[in-house]
């Protein structure tokens, strides 16, 4: 342990307690990596404030000792965005779990980081209520790493991201000050949009402490239905009409054969037998427009080709719907050792193209490829499946799974849509965006950070002086080398 | 050559000799008078454009319509208006992605007309009628479709812009769906130009709604508004807007003001949109559930979308907890002691407010040339009605804003009200526009 973090460490056990200050290096160990596991680090220390005011000790140590820290929620990401660094604090936001108040008349709550997503809908459901965003880990990732990452979910095609739903937050700088910034419980306040920027900045611009979110009616109705094709150029055929139509489905997902075949071993979820890949359409809101909208997709479905359509009507039918959909990720497991989760995003319009692209690039390096995506919004989540212990395995998959995002950037797209930056794909940002484009993101990470402390080394490719820094001048990227194991999920 | 023809010439050099010219009295921006107006042709132009203000310290304020030139504070300086004319244009309509990229200089109606064509809109549909897409996204104005389609901000999924030295910059892109890097867009949203200037914007789309009905129920004060807001929004009908007109709100007033008693003539308007069966059996629903007065159209009612305050009006944009605005709205009308009018987006919590410059205590005066010390009467008094509604917001989580005001008041008026996170605003504007070219003065705190 570096001088500077047996100092911190003291110094803050002395003001938190024991309790809230490991130095344990078997304790640590359970913190070298969040959902990506493939990218480790043992945290120097791991800081547990118990409120926003030990948040802000624990930071305003980390400036006094110039430790950089990495906030961490739940550890759910799958970017690596809470990869610890081993010269740094890792300060874990478990605790601040209370939700703090709910404001049904004003559709709001408002909670602690620490707040597992689906807490908050269980919490407000007597009231009718509930709240948008449900990654699929939603029951136990945190809200405040669903405001880090600016998570999305399957729903969020009609209902969109955390950045949407998120009005208001208190956040504890990187230089330790406790602030106030959004609307809070109003639609909008004057000055620059911080809560806008800050969700999704991947906690390089401090931390929340305070989160403000917006509830919404639960639907009068909600309608799923699973259509079964030959191949996967059908169901996206059919996504596509149904939103030329002018239908907006709350959720439009296809999972392909290999995807299929994994989640029938995994959860014998019973999809109908030979289908090339299964499109689940969900639709909700006032029954009068969901009972047209579902007729109307069904329609579509079997225009395009659908050789079996199920309807749910209530809510056991509708999960046995989704069941092999949200284990899909989990069910690769079933059929390969290892696997890599990629999260890419490109134009609607383009799936067709792009799928049958990945095919061909994963053939050719001998790879299978198995898709799962939400198909209406175009982000694809193609599992790079390989096994470890063959001999360049893994460098295969990767070099499949990197070139995967470069199709995405090709076809207009994104290289991520939901899972982050984080560690992973630090090095493709330069790939989608230019220099100048990314020296303008620095200023405001300059603007929050100058002293280049909060999660070094994460989302940006290269590390960059802010101009008159507080302080001395340093880097704002610690080097960082993550262990890279591979790891068996 | 004077320094003045040397800078005009260095401007025309970079957006054409036709393109440049001596302001006039008509290019006033709050009462700042501009020295030049230069209208550069695309973002290569406005680069240009920028660069040659920049090494030639020069200070600048956008302008698209004009329609908002007036809100904020009158900037300290303007060098140079750069009008966002030749920066017009859908450039860019993917159709079956239902998304666009679009000049910051078009008029939003011109790209409402081109999107019509294939069936589609971008779900923004400010006050101000003849806006353009850069001065809406600057000022971060919304209108009623806020409460289906969220604000613009919400809908802006890519930007393009020109930083302060000429740097062309972009974040976002063109998919719905993406979290790749930090979203500069939010940050332009509602900055009144002093980050950068837009050059072009990607928005989402949607198809326009194949039926439509605006049902409208009259209503007497904001507490009966207020009521029948909550029901509606327990309700699950789903309205894209709710929208409030009360020409009159102290008609019914839970306080009796001695004499003020007259008739209510408020309205209570809410937007369905859906499918044909879908929509008619809403708007039923809706008549049902709100009782009373009311009564289904196909077109909106004539105030719809439209600001309740004209020339020489106090123009007051209110925020609050969409359960709370119906207090502001009462102790509005308490401080300023007689009728104000009110339209807005109660179902998000929004209302606009026209303030005459004169209260009925001191009887009407036009806003127009006032002595000094008329003005100085009348900012006290315009003061006084703030700070009464800026307590009640501040209490409950709300924030009172001036748009606009004839500029002698508006000089002696604090427009923006309290900020919160002022310090890390001055930082990122430090950031981005160090020598304080863009807007100077114009935005919250001196920003």
């Amino acid at each position: 342990m570096s001088t500077a973090l047996a100092q911190l460490s003291g110094f803050l056990k002395a003001a938190l307690g024991d309790q809230a200050v490991v130095t344990d290096p078997a304790v640590l160990r359970t913190y070298e990596c969040d959902g990506l596991t493939a990218y480790r680090a043992v945290p120097g220390v791991v800081l547990l404030p118990a409120n926003a005011g030990e948040v802000q000790q624990c930071v305003r140590a980390c400036r006094r000792y110039d430790v950089p820290f990495v906030a961490r929620g739940s550890g759910t990401g799958l970017s690596g965005g809470a990869m610890p660094s081993t010269e740094g604090a890792l300060i874990v936001t478990a605790k601040l779990n209370r939700i703090l108040d709910i404001d049904a008349g004003n559709r709001r709550a408002i909670v602690e980081p620490g707040v597992f997503n689906a807490a908050i809908s269980q919490a407000v459901a007597p009231q009718g209520l509930y709240y948008a965003p449900d990654p699929s880990s939603q029951q136990i990732c945190s809200i405040g790493g669903n405001v880090a990452e600016n998570s999305g979910g399957a729903h969020c095609l009609k209902y969109g991201f955390t950045v949407h739903h998120v009005t208001g937050l208190e956040i504890c700088t990187p230089d330790g000050d406790l602030v106030t910034v959004g609307a809070g419980k109003a639609a909008e306040a004057p000055g620059y949009d911080l809560t806008g920027v800050f969700i999704g900045s991947e906690g390089t611009l401090g931390i929340a402490t305070k989160i403000y979110v917006r509830l919404l009616r639960k639907p009068e109705s909600v309608v799923t239905v699973l259509a079964a094709f030959d191949d996967l150029a059908s169901a996206g055929a059919s996504v596509a009409a149904i939103v030329a139509a002018g239908l907006t489905p709350a959720a439009a997902e296809i999972m392909d054969a290999l995807a299929i075949s994994a989640a029938e071993k995994a959860v014998d979820c019973r999809y109908p037998a030979g289908a090339g890949a299964v499109l689940v359409v969900e639709v909700d809101g006032p029954a009068a427009e969901v009972a047209a909208e579902h007729v109307a997709i069904e329609q579509i479905c079997h225009d395009n080709g659908a050789f079996e359509i199920r309807r749910a009507a209530d809510a056991a039918e509708r999960a046995a719907l989704w069941r092999g959909r949200k284990s899909a990720f989990a069910a690769v497991g079933r059929i390969s050792p290892d696997y890599i989760v990629q999260d890419g995003v490109v134009p609607r319009t383009a799936l067709a193209q792009v799928l049958a692209e990945i095919e061909e690039l994963a053939s050719r390096h001998g790879i299978r490829v198995a898709n799962v995506f939400h198909a209406g919004d175009g982000n694809l989540h193609p599992l790079v499946l390989y096994n470890a212990d063959e001999p360049g395995a893994l460098e295969s998959a990767e070099q499949v799974s990197g070139a995967i995002l470069d199709l995405c950037i090709a076809h207009g797209g994104s290289i991520t849509g939901e899972h982050g930056v984080g560690v992973e794909k630090a090095p493709h940002m330069a790939h989608m965006f230019g220099a100048d484009d990314l020296q303008t993101m620095q200023l405001v990470r300059c603007a929050f950070d100058p002293g280049g402390r909060a999660n070094p080394g994460k989302v940006f490719p290269t590390p960059r002086l802010c101009g008159e820094p507080r302080g001395r001048r340093q880097a704002i990227d610690a080097p960082v080398d993550p262990d890279r194991d591979p790891v068996v999920w | 050559m004077t320094r003045a023809d040397e800078t005009i010439r260095a401007l025309a050099e970079v957006c054409g000799t036709d393109a440049v010219r001596t302001a006039g009295e008509g290019d006033t921006v709050g009462g700042s008078q501009p020295r030049w107006v230069a209208r550069p042709e695309g973002t290569r132009g406005l680069a240009a454009l920028m660069r040659v203000c920049h090494e030639r310290e020069l200070t600048v304020v956008a302008r698209g319509e004009g329609t908002k030139l007036e809100w904020g504070r009158p900037p300290a300086t303007v060098d140079v208006l750069v009008d966002t004319g030749r920066l017009a244009g859908v450039q860019e309509h993917f159709v079956e992605d239902l998304v666009a990229t679009v000049g910051a200089g078009t008029p939003l109606r011109a790209v409402q007309a081109a999107l019509a064509r294939h069936g589609q809109r971008v779900a923004i549909d400010p006050g101000t009628a003849a806006a353009t897409v850069g001065g809406i996204l600057s000022t971060g104005e919304a209108g009623p479709l806020r409460l289906g389609y969220g604000p613009p901000r919400d809908l802006l999924i890519g930007v393009e812009f020109v930083r302060a030295d000429g740097t062309v910059a972009r974040s976002g892109g063109r998919v719905v769906k993406n979290v790749a890097g930090y979203d500069i867009g939010k940050l332009l949203c509602g900055s009144y130009g002093t980050l950068a200037l837009i050059a072009s914007a990607t928005f989402k789309l949607h198809p326009l709604p194949v039926a439509v009905s605006y049902v409208t129920r009259a209503v007497r004060s904001p507490m009966e508004a207020h009521e029948l807001l909550q029901e509606l929004i327990d309700s699950p009908v789903t309205p894209a807007a709710i929208e409030i007109d009360l020409p009159n709100p102290g008609g019914g007033t839970r306080r009796a003001t001695a004499g003020a008693r007259r008739e209510p003539g408020g309205t209570l308007a809410v937007l369905l949109e859906g499918s044909e069966s879908g929509v008619t059996a809403r708007a039923e629903q809706t008549r049902r559930l709100l009782g009373g007065d009311t009564a289904a159209a196909p077109e909106p009612p004539p105030w719809w979308g439209h600001y309740p305050f004209g020339q020489g009006d106090v123009a007051l944009k209110l925020a609050a907890p969409v359960a709370d605005l119906y207090a502001a709205m009462y102790a509005l009308h308490d401080a300023f002691g007689g009728t104000v009018p009110i339209r807005g987006s109660v179902g998000v919590g929004v209302c606009y407010v026209g303030l005459p410059v004169a209260g009925p205590r001191s009887g009407a005066l036009s806003g127009a040339r006032v002595p000094t010390s008329q003005a100085a009467r009348q900012a006290a008094q315009v003061t006084e009605v703030l700070d009464a509604v800026r307590t009640i917001l501040l209490a409950r989580g709300g924030t009172c804003v001036v748009l606009d005001a004839p500029a002698a008041v508006r000089d002696r008026l604090d427009m923006w009200g309290p900020v919160e996170g002022l310090d890390l605003m001055r930082a990122v504007k430090a950031q981005f526009d160090p020598d304080r070219r863009l807007a100077p003065g114009r935005f919250v705190g001196g920003i």
